[in-house]
């Protein structure tokens, strides 16, 4: 939820990277965390198991600078990808302003991307919010890897509405930065609407 | 989304934080902080420097979340307030006006039972004020809708945001 302080002068809205398990969200939050100029953020949060998957949710929160004289906050949260922790992540999408959706490029992955996607609807609407309308980017991830699936593979599979998408490589940081800004525009722009 | 957003003025932000000092005071409480439920900061008072807000907020509000989640499991609609003890700090966190949260930082020099009930009196005023502000966040006097300071964002003002 977009709140806007004007006693403190603050914007603050919350994405939420959102994709199957092991596809590399913490890890984006992670590169994010690692490249940002320690006055920027905050700490950052990890709820996770003791074998360091995302049990709850990984929080960090950044500061973008000012923007006609207000100070842009964003919260950015990652949701648990594994399939059992669905209340969990249903409960991270309360208050979203934009998504992101990592997916994993390997082809035995594909199922659970395109799985993940129609959660990700499913829930938002259980918040009252349209997948079609909100703030939204694609990233295709672990570029890398050598069973990774053509792009346009993925494109045609997981992209619905020509969104931003872009093919990143998160524990190196490629495409990292880009899809954050891609999404983090969108917010922007859809606050510049109302 | 326009219901998707609040918008706290200058003087409902005074109102909240007066509310929260005179709360702190009356409970001996060490720290109060009022979080919207998704995690944002609103208003706090007390020893604020000595905690980290913003992981506070977003870990109350994470809090709060899961333990609806448990609620409506049950069959409740909500458990309206938690309370977390430790050795020597306590939290007490409660709702106020269905989409704010309060907690309540104290020591041993309270105890859970002032702290509930001066929570119990001060909410009903931070519930009024919120209702102030939901009607302020859409209408202003003349019944037209406020004007946002966003609605003139260029797309430089976004690019520069990005341009480290």
């Amino acid at each position: 939820m977009t709140f806007i302080n004007y006693a403190s002068r603050e914007i603050n809205c919350k994405i939420v990277y959102y994709g199957p398990g092991l596809g590399g969200k913490t890890t984006n939050l992670q590169y994010i965390y690692s490249k940002t100029a320690p006055e920027t953020k905050g700490k950052m949060i990890s709820l996770a198991t003791e074998t360091d998957r995302t049990l709850f949710f990984d929080f960090l929160p950044l500061d973008l600078g000012s923007i006609r004289g207000f100070t842009t906050r964003f919260h950015l949260y990652t949701v648990p990808g594994q399939v059992f922790y669905d209340a969990s992540r249903k409960l991270i999408l309360k208050g979203v302003d934009g998504v992101v959706f990592v997916a994993d490029s390997q082809d035995e992955r594909m199922d659970a991307n395109i799985e993940s996607i129609r959660n990700l609807d499913e829930n938002l609407r259980e918040h009252g919010f349209d997948l079609r309308a909100i703030p939204y980017a694609l990233q295709f991830n672990k570029r890398d890897l050598p069973s990774a699936l053509p792009v346009d593979v993925m494109y045609r599979a997981l992209n619905f509405k020509r969104e931003p998408t872009f093919e990143a490589v998160a524990s190196e940081g490629v495409g990292v930065f880009d899809t954050l800004k891609a999404v983090a525009k969108q917010i922007l722009v859809e606050l510049r609407k109302q | 989304m326009p219901a998707n957003e609040l918008v706290l003025y200058q003087e409902e932000f005074q109102r909240l934080e007066r509310s929260l000092r005179q709360l702190r005071q009356d409970a001996s409480a060490r720290a109060v902080f009022l979080f919207d439920k998704s995690g944002q900061q609103i208003a706090a008072a007390g020893e604020i420097d000595q905690f980290d807000a913003t992981s506070l907020a977003s870990l109350t509000a994470g809090n709060v979340a899961a333990t609806d989640g448990l609620a409506k499991l049950i069959g409740e609609r909500e458990f309206s307030t938690l309370h977390h003890e430790g050795q020597r700090d306590h939290m007490h966190i409660s709702i106020v006006g269905k989409r704010a949260i309060l907690l309540v930082i104290f020591d041993e020099r309270s105890s859970l039972g002032l702290v509930r009930l001066r929570v119990k009196r001060s909410s009903v005023e931070m519930e009024k004020i919120f209702e102030e502000m939901l009607v302020k966040g859409t209408r202003t006097t003349d019944g037209q809708a406020p004007a946002s300071p966003f609605a003139e964002i260029t797309d430089e003002d976004i690019d520069a945001l990005f341009s480290e």
